[in-house]
């Protein structure tokens, strides 16, 4: 028996119709959770269940389909989810961020700037950004539907009392289109500003409660802040230690432990690219080392 | 009395063809006013264009109330080729209608007629897919808002004429409103409602 075991995508059609008619609302009505009739999917709940849904409702054949866990292409989640759609679906995969028509992440923004035939496809564990202020839904509904945001300013303002300045690290609260609060997925909020009229269209999928929204390209994303604590993008101060990049994200990694560490991009797509194009940083990898070696001494 | 082996058919490959299709509806979508392609791969009943019909076997199900202007809702050809491909309700009340299918402009309704949402649930509304004569010539349009850079263009011959200053509703409505979908032969343009449509004259 040859015929295949599943739909292209796994997904079958009807669930298929279902997400997509949710995927058009929620590009309609940017920054709303459309709610939507999540199946169970051959995962866990929060290894991106949500993101998958989108992702099987929107490739097709032609699509080259990156997957990132925390702007890496190399972990257990990324290339768990990459090898399902290259198995249900056949379609291309990659690990470059520019060759990619569809990215699937966990919690970053690729460095490399987006472009207009790109989707970039969110998993988001916990998609409202009210909840841990308000656990009701019906409470939280009633709050978007009257745009009733002042909650969300007492909880900064709450942070500025406690600790002098805006201590959210991530998931850091945005406005979409001057209307709606939205949770960015647990991304940095380094991550933010990336957001904010990108010519990409970004789809954002909850599995596990249920709701998929979206911000169309070149749309504002505002986050959150006051005139007196503006917005400011957190990274750590120091070069990537592998490719020197002063303006990428970075991930601390302890070395031994003795607590020895070293700060490297959090993007290893960016991160290779840069040292592929000859960057390297302080602890860079000893090929080109050898190569900084050689053009030194010759 | 037509039988199933007369009807027109549906898509050739279900499941690439409703991909291709979603994917040119969800570009449409994201990018108000640029005019997107769809691949007819699906007959079409008399009355519907191709590019309709894709949009039906691609979005249309058991789950979605449907209402069809006069025209259609006349020909039982398009009455059966729906049931038949889609299994979609075709509903008399057009306020709970998840899409509307309007074979000529001049039979759509007033706007309001048509399911808004409301504050809490703005997604429950109806999508109305509008033929046009055609989306490439005709009047410029000047439009604004999410999925644009700027300001887009967009030409088109679209009945009824006043069609966007009908859609001005959807200013004051917001987060409520009426996404629509235009669709002239295998073209389509999306008008979701957040755009902001000013016309430029002829």
């Amino acid at each position: 028996m040859n015929a295949p075991a599943y739909n292209f995508a796994y997904l079958d059609e009807q669930t298929k119709r279902m997400i997509r008619r949710a995927i058009l609302k929620a590009i309609a009505i940017p920054g709303y959770q459309v709610p939507f009739a999540s199946r169970e999917m051959p995962m866990p709940y929060g290894w991106g269940t949500g993101g998958v849904q989108v992702t099987a409702a929107i490739l097709g054949p032609q699509d080259v389909l990156k997957v990132i866990d925390q702007g890496s292409d190399d972990t257990t989640n990324a290339i768990s989810i990459r090898k399902f759609f290259a198995k249900t679906a056949g379609v291309a995969t990659t690990t470059s961020t520019d060759e990619a028509t569809v990215i699937q992440t966990r919690h970053r923004i690729p460095e490399t700037s987006l472009h207009a035939n790109q989707v970039l496809v969110y998993q988001v564990p916990i998609p409202e950004p009210l909840r841990f202020l308000e656990p009701r839904e019906t409470e939280t509904r009633r709050m978007h539907a009257l745009a009733e945001y002042g909650l969300m300013h007492v909880k900064l303002y709450e942070d500025i009392a406690r600790f002098g300045h805006i201590a959210t690290a991530y998931a850091y609260p945005v406005k979409v289109n001057a209307r709606y609060v939205m949770d960015p997925s647990p991304t940095p909020k380094f991550d933010n500003p990336k957001m904010d009229n990108c010519p990409a269209l970004q789809l954002f999928g909850a599995g596990r409660e249920k709701r998929i929204y979206a911000i169309p390209p070149y749309t504002q994303v505002v986050s959150l802040d006051f005139e007196d604590h503006p917005f400011e993008p957190y990274r750590f101060n120091a070069p990537c230690a592998l490719c020197g990049a002063e303006n990428s994200y970075l991930d601390e990694i302890v070395t031994d432990d003795k607590g020895s560490r070293m700060f490297v991009c959090s993007d290893t797509d960016y991160c290779e690219g840069r040292q592929a194009a000859g960057h390297h940083g302080a602890q860079s990898a000893a090929p080109y080392k050898d190569k900084a070696q050689e053009a030194s001494n010759g | 009395m037509t039988t199933i082996a007369e009807l027109p058919p549906g898509f050739a490959d279900k499941v690439l063809s409703a991909q291709s299709t979603f994917r040119s509806v969800m570009d449409a979508m994201a990018r108000p006013g640029s005019v997107q392609p769809i691949v007819p791969m699906a007959g079409a009943p008399d009355t519907m264009m191709r590019g309709t019909a894709a949009i039906a076997l691609t979005l249309f199900d058991h789950d979605t109330p449907l209402w069809l202007d006069a025209r259609m809702a006349d020909s039982s050809d398009v009455l059966k080729w729906l049931k038949f491909h889609t299994g979609a309700p075709v509903i008399q009340d057009s306020s709970i209608a998840a899409f509307a299918l309007i074979s000529d402009g001049v039979l759509l309704p007033a706007l309001e007629r048509f399911a808004l949402g409301t504050n809490e649930y703005p997604d429950r509304s109806t999508t109305v897919i509008i033929q046009v004569d055609s989306l490439g010539t005709g009047r410029s349009f000047e439009l604004r808002g999410p999925g644009i850079d700027g300001v887009a263009t967009l030409q088109a011959s679209i009945r009824p004429f006043d069609l966007f200053e009908r859609l001005r509703v959807n200013e004051t409505l917001f987060p409520r409103g009426i996404d629509v979908v235009l669709v002239a032969d295998d073209a389509v343009v999306a008008i979701p409602r957040t755009t902001r449509v000013v016309s430029k004259g002829v």
